[in-house]
Parts: C-alpha cells; sequence; structure tokens
C-alpha cells in the first residue's frame, strides 16, 4: 500500500466532509459522529453530484444533487436506489489520516 | 478494621444492596447510611396502592430501624448530604464530616417540575413519596375537591385513578399524543383512556400548560389554548431526573446519569453509583428490575468478587385495580419487524406483538394480561416462534390449534396495472417490494418503488395499496412521521421543542427517542430550521445540518460549480453595482450571466474555491448575499410604481426596499418571494407570490398564499391597510406566523391552507395584540439573522469549505 499522508482528522469537521484533489479525480474523506473516517470517490454513481457536499448522517452521506443515499462504508447506494462508487483505504493514526492510492493507480493502469 | 462503607440514599436499590452484602459477607464492612427523609426505606412502586387506600404505609415497608440496626447499620435518616470531597474522601453534612474507603451514590430521582408560573404554589406536588401521598390525601378529603395530574405516565395515571377514588374530580393532562406513550402504542392508549374516562376520569390529551393559577393556593391550571381547569390539587408526575447534583458537584462524571461502567463503578474508582442515578452504557433506568440487577453488582463489586451489570428488557404494568395492561420490549414500527396485532372491540380486548426475525422483540396487551409473561419470558431468551406464530396471538393456552385465515385477496386490478406514471411502477412491484421488504409506511413504499414519489398523484391508489397488503397495520390517517428516524410528525415536534425547551439537535433527538444516532438529510436540516427560528438567540446554527447551498452561500448546479446572485434591493441598481459585477465576470472568467425572475443577476458556473474571492470583490462594490439559496427570504419584486409610472397609486419600489432592507436574513419554512406593485395592473405580479402588495388609491392591499411553481394559484387577500407602516407590520407578523407553524419546506400557500386562511386573518388583521407580538418576535430574532454571510466567509469563516483538504501530485501518486 502506498499510503499517503493527507491531513489531519481536525480538519475535517464532524459529520462533515473535505475532499483531497488526485490525479484520478476528487476524493471526498469523510468524519462521522463517532470520528469514524472513510474515503470515496467524490462522484454519484447517479448523476456525478459532489458527495462531499452532501449532508453526513450515520455512516452515510446524502448526495446534494437528487438527494441519493451513499453508504461510507461500501460506497453503495442505499434503500431502492442501485449503484456503487469506489471506496478508498483510509488511515487514522493518532489523528494524522492518509489514504492509500496503489489502489488508484492499479485501477487507473487497468 | 473493616473497610468503611458510606452509602448516600436509603431507597429501593440501596436497600437492595445492603442484602446482598450481609447475604454474601457479613460484617465485611463499617457502613454508615444517609437517607434525606426521615424515615427507613420502603416500597415506592407501593405509593400508588397506598394512596388509592388499598395498602397502608406499614405493609410497604421493606426496611425498618430494626433492621438496620440488627446489621450494625449506623442510619443517618434526614441528614442532607451536602458535599464529596474525594481528596480527602469524606463526605460533608451539616453535623461534620464522615470519612469512607468507598462510597456508594444511591441519590435516586428527583420529580421533574415544569418551570411555569405557579408551580411552587401550595396545593402543588410531586408523586414521589410518603409526604406527597399524605399531601394528597388531606386534599382529598375536603368536599368537591378538584384535581389536575399532570403527565398521562404510569405515575400520573396511578394517582388519577387513586384520587379519584376517593370521589375527587380528576382531569389529567398529557402533552403527547395518547396516554403513556413511553409504553403503549396508540391504540392501546386509546382504550385506556376510554377506560379511565368510563371511572370519571377526564382526559386531556396534546394539552400544553401554560401556568398554574391561584393567589395563595393553587386554583387551577391553564393550557396554551385557553382551556382553564379548576383545581384544589395539582400533582406533577410529568417524569423523573437523575438526582446528580452531588455527584456534579464532587466532579464525577456525569451524563444524563452518574456513569459507570459494568461493575457500577464511577469515573472515581473507589465511588460505586447504583439505582435511578447512574448512566449505564447512556441508559438511564427507572423500572425496579434493573435497578435489583444494579444492587446485586454493585455489592458483589464491593466484595471484589466479578459481576457485570448486563442492560436488560423490562415489563411494565399499570397499578389501578380494573384495568389489565401490559407491555414489554420496544414495540416501535420498523422497517425489518413485522407485528401480529388481536383487536376485540366488544370485550375491550387488544394484542400486538412485534416480531423481527421470527423472534417477539415487543409486546401490548390490553383488556385481557395473561400471557404477559409468557410472551416476556419468550422476549427475553429470544425464543424462535416461526413454529407457532399463526396461533401466537393467541395465548400459551392455544398452540397447537388451527391457524388464522389467509390474508383477505388483494381487489381486482391486474398485476401488471401501472400505478405510478411519473416512474412507470406496477400494481405487482408495489405489492412485491411492500411484502419483501416488510414496508408499513409511504415514505419506505415511495423510497423502494419510487411510487408516489414524483408528482404524488397517486397516493391514493398507494395507500389503497398498502391497506390492501397489510391490512389493520397501515393506518394512513395517523400522523405522517418527518421522516424514518421518528414517529412524531412535523407539528408535535415542534411542540415538543417548545414544550420541553429542547434547545439542541442531540437534545431532541435524545427527548423525542430518535430511532437513528444522528439523524438524516431529511430531519437534520428541519429541527435545524425549527431551533433556529424557535430560539433565536440561545441556538447555535449547525452548520453541518444545513443543506450544502445554505453552508456555502451559494447555489450548487449540476456540474458542481456554483451560482452567485447578490442581492438587488427591489430590483434596483446603478452603473457602479453593474460595472462591479461585469468586472467580476471578466476576472473569473464567468461562463453565463443570466437575469433572474426575481429582479436580479445570477453568476453561474463559479468554481468552489473562487466564491470567497468573487464575494470580496462584490463586496467592494456594496453587495451583500442576496440569499437565493435560503429557506428564507429571496426577493422583493417591485414595479416603478408612482414616480415614474403614470398609472402608479404609491411608491411601490420604495415600499418593496423597504420590506426587503427589513425582512433579509430571515430563515423560514420554505423560500419565500414578495412582491409590491404600484397599482392594480399588477407588473410585479404579486397575486402569484408568497406575499404580496397590491398598492391602490387608499392604501396597501396585502395579498398572500399565491404559487407560480410546481401549483399554480392566485393570491388570498389578507386584508387592505391605510399606511406603508401598517403594510410592513402586517406582513411581517404573516411571516412570524408562518415561520412558527409551518413545516419544514412547506410554502406559505400550502401552510395556509393547513391553518385556515379565515384563522390567519383572525390572528393577523383582526387580533391586534397578537399581531403586534408576532411582529416583536420577528424584530427580535433579525438581531441575530442581519448579518451578510458573504463578508463573514470574505472575513475568514469556515475556510475549511472553500479549500480541498489535500492536493496529491502525480509524482507522490505514482512512489
Amino acid at each position: 500500500m502506498n499510503w499517503i499522508e493527507i491531513g489531519e482528522l481536525s480538519d475535517i469537521p464532524v459529520r462533515g466532509a473535505r475532499c483531497v484533489k488526485t490525479p484520478q479525480g476528487k476524493i471526498a474523506v469523510f468524519r462521522t459522529a463517532e470520528n469514524d473516517v472513510f474515503a470515496i470517490e467524490d462522484h454519484c454513481p447517479h448523476k456525478g453530484g459532489p458527495l462531499s457536499q452532501g449532508i453526513v448522517h450515520g455512516r452515510a452521506v446524502t448526495c446534494p444533487l437528487h438527494n441519493w443515499v451513499i453508504s461510507l462504508e461500501t460506497g453503495k447506494a442505499q434503500g431502492a436506489d442501485e449503484g456503487k462508487v469506489r471506496t478508498i483505504p483510509v488511515r487514522n493514526e493518532g489523528g494524522k489520516l492518509s489514504i492509500a492510492l496503489e489502489s488508484l493507480m492499479l485501477t487507473a493502469a487497468e | 478494621m473493616a473497610e468503611k462503607l458510606v452509602i448516600i440514599g436509603a431507597g429501593m436499590a440501596s436497600g437492595r444492596m445492603l442484602e446482598c452484602l450481609f447475604e454474601a459477607a457479613p460484617g465485611s464492612f463499617d457502613i454508615t447510611l444517609f437517607g434525606a427523609e426521615p424515615r427507613g426505606n420502603y416500597n415506592r412502586i407501593m405509593l400508588s396502592p397506598v394512596l388509592a387506600g388499598e395498602k397502608t404505609y406499614e405493609q410497604i415497608v421493606t426496611h425498618d430501624a430494626d433492621w438496620y440496626a440488627s446489621h450494625n447499620v449506623n442510619c443517618r435518616f434526614g441528614e442532607t448530604v451536602t458535599k464529596i470531597d474525594r481528596k480527602a474522601k469524606i463526605i460533608v453534612t451539616a453535623k461534620g464530616d464522615t470519612p469512607y474507603d468507598k462510597l456508594v451514590v444511591a441519590t435516586g430521582s428527583a420529580p421533574f417540575i415544569i418551570p411555569i408560573v405557579g408551580k411552587d404554589l401550595p396545593g402543588v406536588r410531586a408523586f414521589r413519596d410518603l409526604d406527597d401521598v399524605n399531601a394528597m390525601v388531606e386534599a382529598a378529603g375536603k368536599p368537591n375537591a378538584k384535581a389536575v395530574v399532570i403527565g398521562g405516565g404510569l405515575l400520573g395515571l396511578e394517582a388519577a385513578a387513586a384520587l379519584r377514588l376517593h370521589g375527587m374530580e380528576v382531569v389529567v393532562l398529557h402533552l403527547m399524543g395518547h396516554l403513556m406513550e413511553r409504553q403503549l402504542d396508540p391504540a392501546a392508549g386509546y382504550l385506556l383512556q376510554k377506560d379511565l374516562e368510563g371511572r370519571g376520569i377526564k382526559v386531556h390529551c396534546k394539552a400544553q400548560t401554560q401556568a398554574i393559577l391561584g393567589q395563595s393556593h393553587v386554583e387551577g391550571v391553564l393550557l396554551d389554548d385557553g382551556t382553564v381547569y379548576p383545581a384544589d390539587l395539582v400533582v406533577m408526575a410529568v417524569g423523573i431526573r437523575p438526582e446528580v447534583r452531588i455527584a456534579n458537584d464532587a466532579s464525577l462524571y456525569v451524563e444524563r446519569g452518574i456513569v459507570v461502567n459494568d461493575q457500577m463503578v464511577s469515573s472515581d474508582p473507589d465511588i460505586l453509583a447504583i439505582g435511578e442515578c447512574v448512566e449505564h452504557e447512556r441508559i438511564c433506568y427507572g423500572l425496579v428490575a434493573p435497578l435489583y440487577d444494579m444492587a446485586k453488582v454493585a455489592a458483589k463489586t464491593l466484595l471484589k468478587q466479578d459481576a457485570a451489570f448486563r442492560p436488560v428488557e423490562t415489563a411494565t404494568q399499570l397499578k389501578v385495580t380494573g384495568v389489565s395492561l401490559y407491555s414489554a420490549g420496544d414495540f416501535a414500527d420498523a422497517e425489518d419487524r413485522q407485528e401480529i396485532v388481536l383487536r376485540d372491540a366488544s370485550a375491550g380486548i387488544y394484542k400486538r406483538l412485534v416480531l423481527k426475525e421470527n423472534r417477539i422483540l415487543g409486546a401490548v396487551l390490553y383488556g385481557e394480561t395473561g400471557d404477559g409473561a409468557w410472551f416476556f419470558d419468550m422476549l427475553r431468551k429470544g425464543t424462535d416462534v416461526s413454529e407457532m406464530r399463526d396461533t401466537l396471538i393467541f395465548g400459551q393456552a392455544y398452540q397447537g390449534g388451527s391457524p388464522l385465515d389467509p390474508m383477505a385477496a388483494v381487489a381486482a386490478l391486474p398485476d401488471d396495472a401501472e400505478i405510478c406514471g411519473c416512474n412507470g411502477v406496477c400494481k405487482s412491484k408495489i405489492v412485491g417490494t411492500i411484502n419483501e421488504k416488510g414496508l408499513t409506511s409511504l415514505d419506505d413504499v415511495r423510497a423502494h418503488t419510487k411510487a408516489s414519489a414524483s408528482c404524488g398523484s397517486c397516493t391514493g391508489l398507494v395507500e389503497q395499496l398498502m391497506k390492501l397488503t397489510l391490512g389493520d397495520s397501515y393506518n394512513p390517517a395517523a400522523v405522517t412521521p418527518m421522516c424514518t428516524c421518528t414517529d412524531l410528525g412535523h407539528d408535535d415536534v415542534r411542540r415538543l421543542i417548545k414544550a420541553k425547551g429542547l434547545k439542541t439537535i442531540p437534545a431532541v433527538m435524545q427527548e423525542l427517542e430518535w430511532k437513528t444516532s444522528c439523524g438524516c438529510a431529511k430531519c437534520r436540516p428541519a429541527l435545524n430550521y425549527y431551533l433556529v427560528c424557535d430560539w433565536p438567540d440561545e441556538y447555535a446554527d449547525d452548520y453541518q445540518s444545513r443543506f450544502i447551498n445554505e453552508r456555502v452561500h451559494a447555489n450548487i448546479q449540476k456540474d458542481g460549480t456554483y451560482s452567485v446572485v447578490p442581492r438587488m434591493w427591489g430590483g434596483v441598481t446603478n452603473a457602479k453595482e453593474l460595472r462591479a459585477i461585469a468586472d467580476v465576470v471578466d476576472k473569473f472568467n464567468v461562463p453565463m450571466v443570466k437575469v433572474t425572475g426575481g429582479q436580479r443577476i445570477d453568476l453561474l458556473g463559479i468554481e468552489k474555491e473562487d466564491l470567497p474571492a468573487v464575494w470580496a470583490d462584490l463586496g467592494q462594490a456594496g453587495f451583500v448575499s442576496g440569499q437565493a439559496y435560503a429557506k428564507g427570504l429571496r426577493t422583493v419584486k417591485t414595479c416603478v410604481g408612482s414616480d415614474w409610472c403614470r398609472f402608479g397609486t404609491q411608491d411601490s419600489t420604495g415600499l418593496g426596499i423597504r420590506i426587503e432592507k427589513f425582512m433579509w436574513g430571515s430563515w423560514t419554512p420554505a423560500k419565500l418571494k414578495l412582491a409590491v406593485s404600484g397599482c392594480p395592473r399588477n407588473c410585479a405580479e404579486a397575486t402569484c407570490k408568497d406575499i404580496g402588495v397590491i398598492c391602490v388609491d387608499s392604501g396597501f392591499e396585502i395579498h398572500f398564499a399565491g404559487a407560480a411553481g410546481l401549483d399554480i394559484k392566485g393570491t388570498e387577500v389578507l386584508g387592505l391597510v391605510k399606511t406603508e407602516d401598517e403594510a410592513l407590520e402586517h406582513i411581517v407578523a404573516l411571516t412570524q406566523m408562518y415561520r412558527e407553524q409551518g413545516r419544514y419546506l412547506e410554502r406559505i400557500y400550502k401552510w395556509a391552507k393547513r391553518v385556515g386562511l379565515d384563522e390567519i386573518r383572525r390572528q393577523i388583521v383582526q387580533d391586534h395584540e397578537k399581531r403586534k407580538a408576532y411582529y416583536e418576535r420577528f424584530v427580535f430574532s433579525q438581531k441575530f439573522a442581519q448579518v451578510d454571510p458573504w463578508s463573514e466567509r470574505v472575513s475568514g469563516k469556515d475556510k475549511h469549505e472553500f479549500k480541498p483538504m489535500a492536493t496529491v501530485e502525480y509524482s507522490q501518486a505514482a512512489e
């Protein structure tokens, strides 16, 4: 795994998200009410809405464009909607956050 | 020498703990017991039968002075502990210090007294201890005495029934929609209410107590709807709060209760806590069974034995002679649960079991409770009931009998009949999904099938299908919950926020028992609005509960860029402003500039990261946010009026600007668009706005409740006023009434339809005091609302929102 530091847990508001720009596009990094951190592609499987701008609740985010609810754990659309967004490994070591981009590179190379 | 054990609180929990201690290892501690009441320990649960005259105090005593003496407990009853000094390991009372090696806090709970006028009048009692019971019996002794019981929970109803037995006239006031809502579902609550009314007890649900009336003694109770009930005795039985003051003062870790671990040890290893004052895994207990479990665990912990308290299911029975009622477990509806219901109206019997994966989760029994224990046993053991499911509800005696008749066939429509034209959903899809996913609400069906989720015109059909599929368990008349996180509707939530004084989103979710940990994208923005509206000076806006547009003060577009609309007061602009806009368009390469329907200019396609810089430039020219994104005041459209127009009767432009400057920044349930036309030719199109003004020679005709979006609807006339000042006051008061009563996302025309036009005219036009009060409340809240969000962000607020957290370069990613 190629872990890349992206900042601190405290950079992200509780029940909020921040973006990380990468060569393969934006990644949304979320922080839940319980301080769990998740990273997924910042691109709703429905119409490409920026998920990082949605309302975070439980372990899910609601897309700001058409209210699809996406699980932060699995990247899957919830309820009756179908679709999936890529999840990215994220690590929280004492408040320092890193994401693993190897998976991204592999996907890009495929 | 034996270790010194000091116990604060001589109630049921500490009594049970002492029993356990003496049984396991008598003499292992030198024990001192403090109790605030000047008597020994009695079974508090049995106070209701004492009040009813069915038992005497002597019969409910569990530990008297002799018992404590025979176990060498040094009793200090009637002596109040004022302080715990954890450093010195002593506790302090008026009579001096007492050292301890181990301390057990068992201070129990205190009755919650609603903070209203008159709460301290003589004749107002809680229902907590023997003194309360004695005072109530005394009050009941007077001829024709009247009692009002506030609180229709377990305790309040037991008090009411007992007072009625004493011959008092009794009224029960209950804040919620049905009695004992924590233990009963609405159907059982209704049966109970009928039962009590049959005994001559008046029940008033959804009753919000405003004040207790009286000079030197209580004389009556006033509700917020103006109802007055005369009373010689008022019993407050609205709930209990863990009594944690002394633990708080000692800086122990306290949330709602004193927080303990599984061993009942608090944040101080030498201090244990048990009983109603305790919070374990975020739960506070008020029923006796778990308290006894805590007592056992605490005794073992003191004796250095292994033991752990585990949360337990509890069952409740109402102790009113002649009423049979039993409830246990969790009986809220949820997606993955099914229920079995048996009703026999003529016999007054109602039984409901809630199942999940073939296991009983909850049980409510009314009228016939004989099988309560049997159900409760299976509930606790998690018994698989699939074998006997068809006959389960009939009780233990019927096992092995014949199964229930199958459900009636679904109505005659063919399976492929299209129900929802917008989303192309047919009947079999809806019925199939309801069954497959165990859907119980219209919202669920909308989420899973999309039927009725767009224009909504097929809602009636979908509801009929649900009724056919679900039978009795589907009740469309019931209040539509705000979202799947709660069973409460918007109106109930708004009422309870005010009534219970809830001032944060977590407080609302805790007190109103939200089913999710932090809500969802539907309820959080709604709650945030309600709290902003109800507590303008106290509530801190929850940024993360706002939709993105209201977080970044711009409108998100389909490609993730934003549009920016500066305010142009009344649609009036000038060369300097237009130049500033043109400069911004050039500097930031704004791809699209568009004039809006609300008479201002929209800059589209702006990158999020550029927003603060765009606002900074616009701010230089004097622009503030147009709040084109807000559930709040948007625009006041005007025509040129008497200054220019040959037909103009009044200065419509001036009035529009005045209204906009007065009302900008206010949050409303949904967007609010206004217009002022200078004559009945109505060039500003005021008669399809949320609120509109048509100027006429004799004054200003105020209109409201128009629509020109999803629905088209002409406005209704509120009234005619003579002056601009009056027009402003009426418009502001109307807006405030809508702010206080509207459901989140409910436009003013829908609200008006629900509340009634006459009622709105009565309150805003005819009732001068009401209008003034609404006006004042709006003015007060504006003090906190009129801050330009753009300039705030230009000066650095929410900086994180406009920058990526990190940028990963190619080289890094490729390493």
